[in-house]
């Protein structure tokens, strides 16, 4: 090939990568300029440490929902991040081809996508119903469910991509797998885990349809975590389906928040982990 | 630390491979929970109408007839537009980030281009009311219809809420996922691999196809069928744009409906057991046409991969 | 990252919900401990068009019972029959009524039906010049959302319309697509005065419908009409008036033109024969003023409470709500119920017993 033909491919090539980001940041920017434009009228103080009020009352915020979504969100992470993690674990580490390991890599992406209201129903069949009330705790689990599979799909595509000469250089050292895994082949991998983790957590923060059976909404404080709690994106849901153009100027506040908060955990996770790890 | 210490070592790492053999099975538990739950729940619909359920293309909650083509041909037409547009872009994305930017550039876009995931999916279907559908209506489907008309995907009344609108929202869903994936997939390619290529003397596009990209494939793939995964199960932003009519046609600018965006549109007011039970089928079959397409999707990486894989180099 | 880090993590994590979850627990001024009898903490669930309106009533209510918390959450109607049925919930409420084989399904026994509030369905649509009050008669009404009127400059519109310039546009459908109750009363209108629309399409909260483009919820209908030239939909009174979208002016049994407002829905209302389970359509009432589109909202109560302290506080607040809270409805563009309904309603509540006593003195 000649050496023009190369160079010109080279440079449309490259020029084409820089047009595809271009494509996909203009809808962030088109959607986070529409939020702030709809919702930062509606923020102020009051909205971080008030309850809901109704209608026409001035000074309600959301205070109850941002910490019932914080809490949910927490729930979900203190049971789908460990279990993801630790699966992913196996189908890196142990078990790469067996039978097993493809019906559990098959069931992970059968799970990512189930609706998530269906999460909903089964864990209002499941745990609601038998409790006789909607909880935080049956919220929890119907996000951990959804994110479950998201971070054993992460983990396990970063666990992969971290080289056999590394494990072989823990082995030759004469430490144990068990260690090399979790002391070496870990910490490699950490930092897409975490992006995987951090992803995970950005896709349930946002979820409505499965919390309205099982957390379903409160307008008070939750008194424990077997009591209805109120998130965001119920709030958010129930403020945005009125007829007042308050509460709908509330409910992109709320959604401005929510991006916020996410981006706000993003940010601290990296930071911290950026911290321990340099 | 301490209580590991007192085991020995080989009972230690005979209890994490336990621990995360149990994780991985509770994963197969879990789905065949969830299947079994939604098979329950969706017994009396399938008692009811039996594989004409899949094959019929009416839905009228009314009359109790429920038939759930229509969404079944949404759902797929519109995950597949998402992945043809999402997947080269999102693709670009990280090979951009990967390969050309620098440092301070990369962590702030890659930052940002995270940050389409955190936008909740009510919002962008508000957005996409007000700011796509519009846009489509005026802009982009006038000039398809002009310019591609010939083709039956593009013919019809501009409307703006379509499947259009659906697969394009679809898209900028699952962009942040698929360039995420494949953009840390491609960190991961040793240096020495671009390197060499390099010093072979290939120009920087040369070197990202014949070093990178072939090791990062399988890895790209991964991140593709996760995007798929959200693309198949999305709700809320989707059923906002798509125009939520249970037709077939063959035109992108018609209103079609999805699985996901039934469901979810007509649970909570359903309001007699056999529609509730259908719409429980839906989720059920859904859940069918993902183990299909990940079947597939592992067929198809399995034939690409004969090649080097990712993260096998040696 | 070693396991040392990984469980601090873990514990940090715990800390944070302990600190959460006490934090939660402080801000909050109810007894915990002793719950004294007139005390008590409600949930309900269901309609969402009832929601703003309870919404308010409760914050008022709390006022002067500052021990009785209720949360109401806006989960939409169908739901709000299932939980109550299902007994997750301690009321629903609907703006459907419940059909006779869903009421024998109910676990808690018998469910009372108690009107709260009144809707009206209006009618709205996107006309570029945007004349106001067009009227559209019952028959083009039908015709149109059947699909077989499709274009603006139709004879059958214009004949009613004398004077008024329509524009040779096509008319594009917009409906709900989620399961509503303002579909409920809207198709119920229409199968009330067209035999055609029965035979073909029915009422319920979600239909198979002939034509036109789903939006979901009242905005996402709303912004149909918005963003849609020659569009035409229904959306709940309050949100058309809320939001300045034109709406039409529909024909009543009576043959009268009527514009939707908060007296005519009234009207409608105070018209109608209404049977003693409460469970009724007041669409296409007669009487000179009664707006044909029209609906009740109602509670779902079981006639049998469980708890005292609970069922005492629910029959208080919605005695309550009928009487004193019926002055919030019309600030947030809710019609109030007749007179003549509420002595109704009032006695029905003092059928509500726990233990064969009778809670509300």
């Amino acid at each position: 090939m000649k050496d023009y033909i190369r160079k010109y491919k080279n440079w449309l090539m490259l020029s084409i990568f820089v047009a595809a980001t271009v494509i996909a940041l203009v809808p962030l920017f088109g959607v986070l300029g529409y939020v702030l434009k709809n919702g930062l009228g509606a923020l102020n103080m009051q909205f971080f440490t008030n309850l809901p009020k109704a209608m026409g009352l001035s000074g309600g915020g959301m205070a109850n929902a941002i910490v019932g979504t914080l809490i949910m969100v927490l729930i979900a992470s203190l049971i789908g991040i460990p279990v993801g993690i630790l699966a992913g674990i196996y189908l890196t580490e142990y078990d790469r081809h067996s039978w097993f390991s493809t019906a559990v890599r098959f069931a992970t992406d059968v799970l990512t996508g189930i609706p998530s209201i269906i999460v909903g129903i089964v864990i209002y069949t499941a745990v609601v119903l038998k409790m006789g009330n909607f909880s935080a705790l049956a919220g929890g689990l119907a996000l951990a469910i959804i994110m479950i599979p998201l971070i054993i799909r992460s983990t396990e595509e970063m666990l992969k991509l971290v080289s056999h000469s590394i494990r072989e250089a823990g082995y030759a050292l004469g430490i144990s797998k068990g260690k090399t895994i979790l002391k070496i082949v870990l910490p490699t991998a950490a930092k897409g885990i975490i992006t995987g983790a951090m992803l995970a957590i950005a896709r349930v923060s946002g979820e409505t349809a499965p919390l309205l059976f099982t957390a379903l909404g409160n307008q008070y404080w939750a008194r424990s975590l077997n009591e209805p709690i109120a998130s965001l994106p119920v709030q958010i849901f129930q403020y945005a389906t009125s007829p007042y153009k308050e509460w709908h100027q509330l409910a992109w506040a709320g959604s401005l928040v929510l991006i916020l908060l996410i981006i706000i955990i993003n940010l601290a996770a990296r930071f911290a982990f950026r911290s321990r790890h340099s | 630390m301490s209580k590991k210490r007192r085991f020995n070592t080989s009972l230690g790492d005979q209890f994490l491979r336990l621990v995360t053999f149990l994780m991985a099975f509770s994963v197969l538990v879990l789905m065949a929970w969830m299947g079994w739950q939604m098979f329950d729940a969706a017994r009396p619909s399938i008692h009811t109408f039996g594989f004409s359920f899949i094959t019929s293309r009416v839905w009228d909650p009314v009359k109790e007839q429920f038939g759930a083509l229509p969404f079944i041909y949404g759902t797929l037409m519109t995950s597949l537009l998402a992945l043809l547009l999402a997947a080269p872009i999102g693709l670009g994305v990280a090979i951009f980030l990967n390969e050309m930017a620098e440092s301070k550039f990369r962590a702030v876009i890659g930052f940002l281009v995270e940050m389409l995931a955190a936008i909740p999916s009510v919002v962008y279907g508000l957005w996409g009311i007000f700011v796509l559908a519009p846009w489509l209506r005026e802009t982009v489907e006038p000039g398809l219809a002009k310019w591609l008309g010939f083709i039956p995907l593009f013919q019809g009344t501009p409307v703006g809420f379509g499947m259009l609108a659906g697969g394009l929202i679809l898209a900028m869903m699952i962009l942040p996922t698929i360039a995420a994936i494949s953009r840390e997939v491609m960190a991961s390619v040793p240096n020495m691999q671009r390197e060499a290529a390099l010093a072979l003397g290939a120009t920087k596009w040369e070197m990202i196809k014949v070093a990178v990209l072939p090791y990062a494939k399988t890895g790209i793939m991964g991140g593709i069928m996760l995007g798929l995964g959200r693309a198949l199960g999305e709700t809320m932003a989707v059923t906002m744009v798509i125009g939520n009519r249970p037709d077939i046609l063959p035109s992108l600018f018609a209103p079609a409906y999805s699985m996901a965006a039934v469901i979810a549109n007509e649970f909570t007011e359903a309001t007699y057991d056999l529609y509730l039970s259908a719409l429980v089928e839906i989720g059920f079959i859904l859940f069918g046409i993902t183990l299909v397409l990940n079947f597939l999707a592992r067929l198809l990486v399995w034939s690409v991969a004969r090649g080097p894989k990712g993260g096998n180099l040696v | 990252m070693s396991i040392k880090k990984w469980r601090s993590m873990v514990w940090m994590a715990v800390l944070v919900l302990t600190i959460l979850l006490t934090g939660c627990g402080g801000e909050n001024q109810e007894p915990t401990g002793q719950e004294k009898s007139d005390s008590a903490n409600l949930t309900g669930s269901g309609s969402s068009f009832v929601y703003p309106l309870l919404n308010q009533q409760i914050e008022e209510y709390r006022k002067n019972n500052p021990k009785i918390s209720i949360n109401y959450q806006s989960t939409g109607s169908g739901a709000g029959i299932k939980q109550v049925s299902e007994q997750t919930i301690d009321f629903g409420a609907t703006d459907g009524p419940m059909t006779d084989e869903q009421l024998k399904s109910a676990k808690g026994g018998n469910l009372l039906h108690i009107p709260l509030t009144l809707g009206a369905v209006a009618v709205t649509y996107n006309l570029p010049s945007t004349p106001k009050d067009l009227k559209i008669s019952p028959g083009v009404l039908t015709d149109i959302f059947l699909g077989k009127i499709t274009n603006w400059n139709d004879k059958r519109i214009a004949d009613e319309n004398p004077g008024v310039a329509l524009p040779d546009l096509q008319i594009t459908v917009a409906h709900r697509s989620d399961g509503s109750g303002t579909t409920y009363i809207f198709s119920d209108y229409l199968s009330t005065i067209s035999p055609e629309w029965r035979e073909k399409v029915g009422k319920g909260t979600s239909l198979n419908w002939p034509a036109g483009i789903g939006g979901k919820g009242n905005s996402g209908v709303a912004g149909v009409i918005q963003q849609t030239s020659g569009s035409i939909g229904y959306l709940e009174l309050a949100y058309a008036v809320q939001n300045n979208l034109s709406y039409a002016m529909m024909k009543n049994k009576e043959g009268k033109w009527t514009a939707p407002s908060l007296q005519t829905t009234s009207a409608a209302a105070a018209a109608a024969t209404i049977p003693e389970d409460m469970r009724v359509s007041i669409v296409n009432a007669p009487g000179a003023e009664a707006y044909p589109i029209a609906g009740f909202a109602w509670a779902l109560i079981y006639q049998n409470q469980t708890d005292k302290a609970k069922g005492t506080a629910l029959v208080n607040f919605i005695n309550w709500a009928i009487h004193d809270g019926q002055a919030l409805s019309e600030g947030l563009h809710y019609a109030k119920l007749p007179a003549n309904l509420v002595s109704r309603e009032e006695g029905m509540l003092k059928t509500i017993t726990f233990q064969g006593e009778p809670l509300l003195k």
